[in-house]
């Protein structure tokens, strides 16, 4: 295999490892960008994999199959809301408490409907995305060089979900940056008294955050079960709702950054499992641990200070107390 | 303002957020079919009959304890390590090393002192580096205990596949210590004393677990060293114009904690499987935030919880035999469910439960 070749097939499936990091790390910006610790995103992840393979398995619908993704990630949202906002509870507890519960009722229900061990059957045809080609990539290919085969390699040839993360980076940033319920999210999350003085609450700007948060955590979730695989195993998530808050600090909480530090994550990745026993001039074979461990050291790093400065918002995790 | 009676507010409130919990997993029961009342008898009679069962689940408890007063001792100076999971892997390795090393010169119990020392030493190492950057760099240590529970499984996966595993195997786990170098399990011991006893994992590790209990009881409210700890977690400011110096203190808190995580290495790899395997740490290190959620951070109260832990955990493997459409996963339910409602949500029930006593109670003259 030629190096071209090599890279080209390496970008083709970090793009692919990449998308439930992206939609899970623009929920997390939605999340803490207005105040809110998020570090359930890993169970709603967990959750709505298993609830949108568990109904398109039943209605043989992935499009269904989404929106129980969503629905049951948007309950999960909700139930961090109550603890954080309404009951002014310690955010991180209360994302543990989702991880476990997530972990747990995707297992028990999961084995009692389906009698599986705990996976849902397998989908098949409707039941899952399929990959789409994109128009002309064929031709592409063949008469514009490398940058025909960029498009038809690494462009072309997903699934409509992976189209869709890069259109919630652009919703994302579009929201928090140029709407007035962005200038208002950014607010709760720099100077929530501020903005309580100004007659807006704190509250319902918070709950609303958290409802997008639920919506692409939904997506993310959907993605590992309905179009990266082919139904749910059980902790399919294995920790990639944490790589992508880890994403989210190396984004410096900002979408397009973010969407960054998810291909980076990505590549590492591709790399972990196209690098089993590869020979290295000068370096030899690398251990495939090292790519596993690369994002977490990088964003240790970069917490550190050492490669520029991560500032999280000013007021997260902090409940709001209204001054009487 | 009057105040509440401790048996109210540190017993029957946090008793009463377990029922709650409870209750909610019944609902989970039922959705699947089962009866709730049948399966919380099957997991009651699980954790505590005698035959097997508590034996079983003072073994767990061990670990619950070591994990939860990681989590508790970094509590009291205002600090979260959710990275006990990383650290006590970290000691695993620590420990199968000294194991591995020193155990065909060393008796059991000389041995058995090195292998706490490592499972301490081990389990502060991997702490030391979170501790640092939030005393001194201000990185926050919820973020960075988390990476380093992910980056501990990848580099203690590489040393334990590189240096401890024998070829010939496909196992992942390193040699089984010599007998010689182990001290008695406590169905040997007590057979050994003319009782009857079943075999269970349950080891010496559960009286240095009581101990370590009482030593940081100690530490805490009774030395210099955790004075400073409770002044920087109570008021860090107050603690600066007092003059101790808080980013030494934080290190020293975290070193402790990630010590304390280390430890239930000790009660895992030496004293129960006598070998390290591969991912024993099976997630109790996030068990022991629950432990001292529950617990309130006080080692008494951690004791107590690690015990209820135990048992639900012992009980839900019954369960699983007991009611085969429910799989032991549900403990992970009541797990969430205990930690939502015993901190997440603490005020949900406490204040209510509050208002309530004072109601209820005579009014002192």
């Amino acid at each position: 295999m030629d190096s071209a070749t090599f890279i080209l097939a390496l970008m083709d499936s970090a793009v692919r490892m990449a998308v439930p990091l992206v939609f899970a790390a623009m929920a997390g910006i939605c999340a803490e960008r207005s105040g809110i610790v998020d570090i359930g995103l890993e169970g709603k992840m967990l959750a709505a994999a298993f609830a949108g393979a568990a109904m398109s398995a039943v209605s043989g619908s992935a499009v269904l199959g989404v929106m129980a993704a969503i629905g049951i990630s948007i309950a999960f949202s909700m139930v961090h809301g109550f603890a954080t906002i309404t009951q002014r509870g310690d955010h991180v507890i209360s994302g543990l408490a989702i991880n476990f519960l997530a972990s747990g009722l995707t297992v028990v229900l999961g084995a009692a409907w389906f009698k599986q061990g705990g996976q849902t059957p397998t989908l098949s045809g409707d039941q899952r995305f399929m990959s789409l080609d994109l128009p002309g990539a064929e031709w592409a290919a063949e008469s514009l060089g490398v940058v025909g085969q960029f498009y038809d390699k690494v462009i072309s040839g997903h699934n409509l979900l992976v189209y869709l993360s890069v259109v919630a980076v652009a919703l994302v940033w579009w929201v928090l940056t140029r709407t007035t319920f962005g200038l208002r999210l950014r607010a709760v999350g720099e100077s929530p008294h501020a903005v309580d003085t100004a007659g807006i609450s704190v509250a319902a700007t918070r709950y609303k955050a958290l409802l997008l948060t639920g919506v692409l955590c939904g997506f993310a979730g959907a993605y590992l079960s309905l179009a990266q695989t082919a139904g749910f195993q059980r902790e399919m998530s294995a920790g990639q709702g944490y790589i992508a808050l880890a994403a989210v600090i190396f984004g410096k909480w900002r979408p397009w950054q973010t969407l960054g530090a998810c291909y980076l994550f990505g590549i590492l990745s591709a790399l972990e499992a196209r690098m089993q026993g590869v020979e290295i001039p000068l370096i030899g074979t690398l251990p495939t641990q090292i790519f596993a461990a690369l994002p977490y050291v990088l964003t240790v790093i970069l917490l550190a200070g050492f490669i520029g400065r991560a500032i999280a918002p000013k007021a997260i995790g902090q409940p709001y107390v209204k001054e009487r | 303002m009057r105040t509440l009676p401790t048996w109210y507010t540190a017993f029957v409130i946090p008793i009463v957020q377990l029922i709650a919990a409870l209750a909610i997993s019944s609902l989970v029961v039922l959705m699947v079919g089962e009866n709730p009342f049948k399966a919380l008898g099957i997991l009651v009679n699980g954790a505590v009959n005698l035959q097997y069962g508590l034996s079983s689940t003072l073994y767990y408890a061990t670990n619950f304890i070591f994990t939860g007063l990681a989590v508790a001792v970094a509590f009291h100076g205002g600090l979260f390590n959710i990275g006990g999971e990383g650290q006590a892997y970290f000691a695993g390795i620590a420990v199968a090393a000294a194991c591995v090393a020193l155990d065909a010169v060393l008796p059991a119990p000389l041995m058995a002192l090195v292998a706490i020392v490592a499972a301490i030493v081990g389990g502060a190492i991997w702490a030391f580096i979170p501790g640092w950057l939030q005393a001194k760099r201000g990185s926050h240590l919820v973020v960075t205990t988390i990476m380093f529970n992910f980056i501990a499984f990848s580099v203690v996966n590489l040393l334990l596949m590189s240096y401890f595993t024998d070829p010939k195997t496909l196992a992942v786990e390193s040699r089984y210590f010599a007998d010689d170098a182990i001290l008695p399990m406590a169905h040997e011991l007590f057979r050994s004393w003319g009782f009857k006893m079943p075999k269970s994992l349950l080891n010496t590790a559960f009286i240095v677990a009581l101990i370590t209990a009482a030593l940081v009881w100690w530490l805490l409210w009774r030395t210099k060293l955790g004075y400073a700890i409770r002044a920087v977690g109570q008021n860090p400011r107050a603690a600066d114009y007092a003059g101790i110096g808080r980013s030494r203190v934080i290190i020293i808190t975290v070193l402790i904690s990630g010590g304390l995580a280390g430890l239930m290495a000790f009660n895992e790899v030496y004293g129960a499987q006598h070998r390290m395997v591969l991912a024993f740490t099976n997630g109790f290190g996030f068990i022991g935030i629950a432990v001292a959620l529950m617990g309130r951070n006080h080692p008494f109260g951690v004791v107590l919880a690690a015990l209820v832990f135990g048992g639900l955990y012992q009980g839900g493997t019954d369960l699983q035999f007991d009611m085969p459409s429910l799989s032991r996963e549900l403990i992970l339910v009541i797990q969430g469910l205990v930690i939502y409602f015993t901190s997440a949500t603490d005020q949900l029930l406490r204040s209510p439960l509050e208002k309530l006593y004072l109601r209820l109670a005579p009014k002192e003259a």
